[in-house]
């Protein structure tokens, strides 16, 4: 991707949309409050911020009103929505795969099943990448080492308990190890992560593709598989995924939007349709090139059926880790 | 010369009408949120972030390292007038800051802290300029074994904190660790002391307890004390300005932190409050008059002002050269970067080299505006302590309430406040030192996150710690600041025994 041009393309787009406004499709709500369970700034904030940016130059939504509520990973703000927002039809609040794991290890009373499902809206795989120097030049190199001694191959990645150690988890579980063995280390945030592989303090790390692109690209980090159920497209196309691999892992780290809970089927679908509106203009195809999120549009009735599998999912990783 | 060459542009771009508007407009936002309690340059810049749709990036970034910047001047505003730190990293201002306002001295307080992050603001831009990529990758040869090492150092430096009674300092110092470790921990995703709540689950905010500690607890403390007509603060006197013996006195901390806290910067577990520590301790060594240290010495304010400053400087050394974001702020100017299609990483200074050099460009002249616009401020500022005490601290309170507030907006979080508020009362009432506690509280998690990574990494082997060479070195300095003093004036004193 040249960086050069794709930022002048930015600005062309930043610049044209005033222009595209005029051309106003049909207004589905008046207004739309979006309530984001995290800080300004995250990746759910940026969904929710994506969503009004796309929604308003369509003229979709006349006006958005915000709330950030952050903390414990989703779980401090999902309560507050589901107890201030009950039945209210324009209420959307972010969430995403995050939740699932902290709603379980945080042994919450209110979980994401309290909230009717909406749509889902991008996905990121994990990757997991070695430093350059490393003596893994494949993923059955690292493999074999899993294999013989989990522990003796420290990995890092975010907070014990999140996606990324539910992914080494998974791995080791299909290589016939027991996830407890891991010697997982758990960083704050995602730049000490990314500064301890590539100081080669330790031997690979896991965590969304984004985190590790640049370094990867610029060859300091050399990626050995990706989680997804396919291959990347365009950059990054050439890592293959666990399950080319042998190893029957995917897991992707999604976001999504949910309404309020006793909101009618009628309310739902309402909101599920505009998320479907939102999604087909062409500043959403923009937003999602500019930031690199992958499309992952589900709604409705699919989207509420794959969460629910999710959580099963996720509950029987962290049980195997001893977390839940 | 590359780099001057690049840099020439990059002033050229820095210097159009535009941007230094940006500038100007970012470095005062920036004092004001330093200002404030609680409101940090983090969550400033993230309330900024939706300007990312309308200007260009250059103009955008200029604005960002505005508000940085200006937030490390402007948090040690506070902590010097009225003992209330804006930001985490300007708590030990408070110590020889605020004793020095006590004493009339407020003016002078102010003068070197805006001067003093001036010059270490200049020094940290020119190290960024020059040699930031040799210093990155210095920095990722540290693990979590020499980050562990490096806290042993800086505990030593805590005894610099302590107070009279290393019994009393102690005891907060261990307060501050325990609400350090609440929250899940990281290395097992289990949640400690959060007594079931899941608002505790992130942990404590430092600068929540620092503004209880500091803010509600000297209010309170006043309120009760008030008929006794103690603790008044006098009327500023003298000069607001430097004197020659000021001067001669600052210019060595500032220069000494602006060493100490630059490299932090650089160092992804660094954060800017650990150099304050380590630099406060290092002018309370090498004062000629150690005793002035606790009644207001004015090395004390100019060089902890120093290395915070330079430390935010560091800062921006990872992000631009690696797109390794090091602070909360750095994180988030980067998902601005990325609303603007640019990946910031190793290419960054090839890909985006005009936004680059614009943003350190624009560096300079941040802190030249800063110095301008701060010093005449002196002036103003030391005018706060003309308000009568009641009014003033009952300001200071509802400031307090809403920076708080504003950080999460967690009712939670100012129970808590007001709590470590009436703690830090009795602390104040039976005259325990606050400052352990705010630094156990940093320090803690840090070196225990540090400790457990490093154990993982070795499979539980503790030798790691000295038999690798940088950790090594940590520990051996450690050994020397708490030892070597006093190994020194025993060897003295048997020398000159000898010699009688």
């Amino acid at each position: 991707m040249s960086l050069a041009l794709g930022r002048r393309a930015t600005l062309g787009a930043a610049l044209a949309f005033p222009a595209l406004g005029a051309a106003w499709a049909q207004q589905r709500f008046d207004s739309l409050f979006v309530f984001v369970p995290a800080a300004p700034g995250g990746g759910w904030d940026l969904t929710g911020r994506a969503i009004e940016q796309a929604a308003r130059t369509a003229g979709l939504v006349g006006s958005f009103q915000f709330e950030n509520v952050g903390g414990g990973g989703g779980m401090v703000g999902l309560p507050r929505f589901v107890n201030q927002r009950r039945g209210q039809a324009n209420a959307l609040i972010v969430g995403g795969s995050i939740m699932l794991g902290t709603g379980i290890t945080g042994k919450s009373s209110v979980t994401v099943r309290d909230v009717p499902a909406i749509a889902r809206l991008t996905s990121e795989a994990g990757v997991i990448v070695v430093p350059a120097a490393s003596p893994y030049r494949d993923f059955a190199g690292l493999a074999a080492a899993l294999k013989a001694n989990p522990g003796a191959v420290p990995i890092g990645g975010s907070v014990a308990g999140g996606i990324d150690h539910v992914m080494l988890g998974l791995i080791l579980k299909a290589l016939g190890r027991s996830p407890r063995d891991a010697s997982y280390v758990g960083f704050q945030a995602g730049g000490q992560n990314i500064a301890a592989v590539l100081g080669g303090q330790v031997q690979a790390s896991i965590s969304g593709y984004s985190e590790f692109s640049e370094q990867i690209k610029a060859g300091r980090l050399r990626a050995l598989a990706i989680s997804g159920e396919t291959r990347l497209e365009g950059e990054g196309s050439d890592i293959p995924t666990l399950r080319e691999q042998g190893v029957d892992v995917t897991l992707a780290n999604w976001r999504g939007v949910f309404g309020a809970p006793g909101t009618t089927a009628a309310q739902q679908q309402a909101l599920a349709s505009l998320m479907g509106a939102i999604h087909a203009t062409p500043q959403w195809k923009e937003i999602l090139r500019t930031r690199a999120w992958a499309d992952a549009f589900l709604a409705g009735e699919a989207f509420a059926r794959f969460v629910e599998k999710d959580i099963a999912d996720t509950e029987a990783v962290l049980k195997d880790l001893g977390l839940a | 010369m590359d780099t001057l060459a690049a840099l020439a542009g990059g002033f050229a771009t820095a210097l159009t009408p535009t941007h230094l508007l940006f500038a100007f407009v970012g470095c005062f936002l920036g004092t004001a949120v330093g200002v404030l309690p609680g409101i940090g340059p983090a969550l400033t810049v993230a309330l900024l972030l939706p300007i990312t749709f309308q200007v260009p990036a250059t103009s955008a970034f200029i604005l960002f390292a505005g508000v940085y910047y200006g937030a490390m001047y402007g948090g040690s505003t506070t902590s010097i007038l009225l003992n209330t730190p804006g930001e985490s990293a300007t708590i030990i201002t408070a110590l020889e800051g605020h004793r020095m306002a006590r004493a009339g001295r407020a003016g002078p307080a102010l003068a070197t802290a805006a001067i003093g992050s001036f010059v270490a603001g200049t020094i940290a831009t020119l190290a960024l300029t020059f040699a930031a990529p040799v210093v990155v990758e210095l920095a990722l040869k540290l693990g979590p074994a020499e980050y562990f090492s490096l806290m042993v150092v800086a505990f030593v430096a805590v005894s610099a904190v302590l107070g009279a009674s290393a019994l009393r300092g102690l005891a907060c110092l261990f307060l501050g660790l325990l609400l350090g470790i609440v929250g899940v921990d990281l290395q097992t995703g289990q949640p400690r002391f959060t007594f079931g709540m899941i608002e505790f689950l992130d942990g404590i905010e430092v600068t929540i307890v620092a503004v209880g500690l500091f803010a509600v607890a000297e209010t309170l403390h006043l309120a009760t004390r008030r008929k006794h007509g103690e603790d008044e603060i006098l009327p500023v006197q003298g000069s607001l300005w430097l004197s020659k013996s000021d001067w001669a006195r600052s210019w060595k901390p500032w220069l000494r932190g602006a060493c100490i806290g630059f490299p932090f910067g650089a160092i992804p577990a660094g954060g800017s409050e650990l150099p304050t520590f380590l630099s406060y301790y290092m002018e309370r060594k090498l004062s000629k008059n150690p005793g002035e240290f606790g009644h207001g010495a004015i090395e004390g304010v100019a060089g902890p002002e120093a290395a915070n400053n330079a430390s935010a400087a560091g800062v921006l050394m990872p992000m631009l050269t690696l797109g390794l974001p090091t602070s909360v702020t750095a994180a988030i100017m980067l998902s601005a970067f990325q609303s603007y299609g640019i990946q910031p990483g190793p290419m960054l200074f090839v890909t985006q080299g005009d936004l680059v050099w614009g943003l350190i460009a624009s560096l300079y002249v941040g802190n030249v505006m800063l110095l301008i616009l701060n010093l005449p401020l002196v002036g103003l500022w030391v005018k706060i302590l003309k308000i009568p005490t009641p009014q003033l601290y009952a300001g200071i309170l509802v400031f307090a309430t809403i920076g708080s507030y504003g950080v999460s907006n967690s009712v939670i979080d100012l129970l808590v406040m007001y709590g470590v508020g009436i703690v830090g009362l009795f602390m104040k009432r039976y005259d325990f030192p606050v400052a352990p506690a705010v630094i156990g509280m940093i320090l803690g998690p840090l070196a225990e996150q540090a400790f457990r990574q490093a154990l993982t990494i070795s499979q539980g082997d503790v030798t790691t710690f000295i038999t690798r060479p940088i950790s090594a070195s940590f520990l051996v300095v450690a050994l020397l600041l708490a030892f070597g003093p006093k190994l020194w004036s025993a060897w003295v004193a048997t020398q000159q025994r000898a010699r009688a």
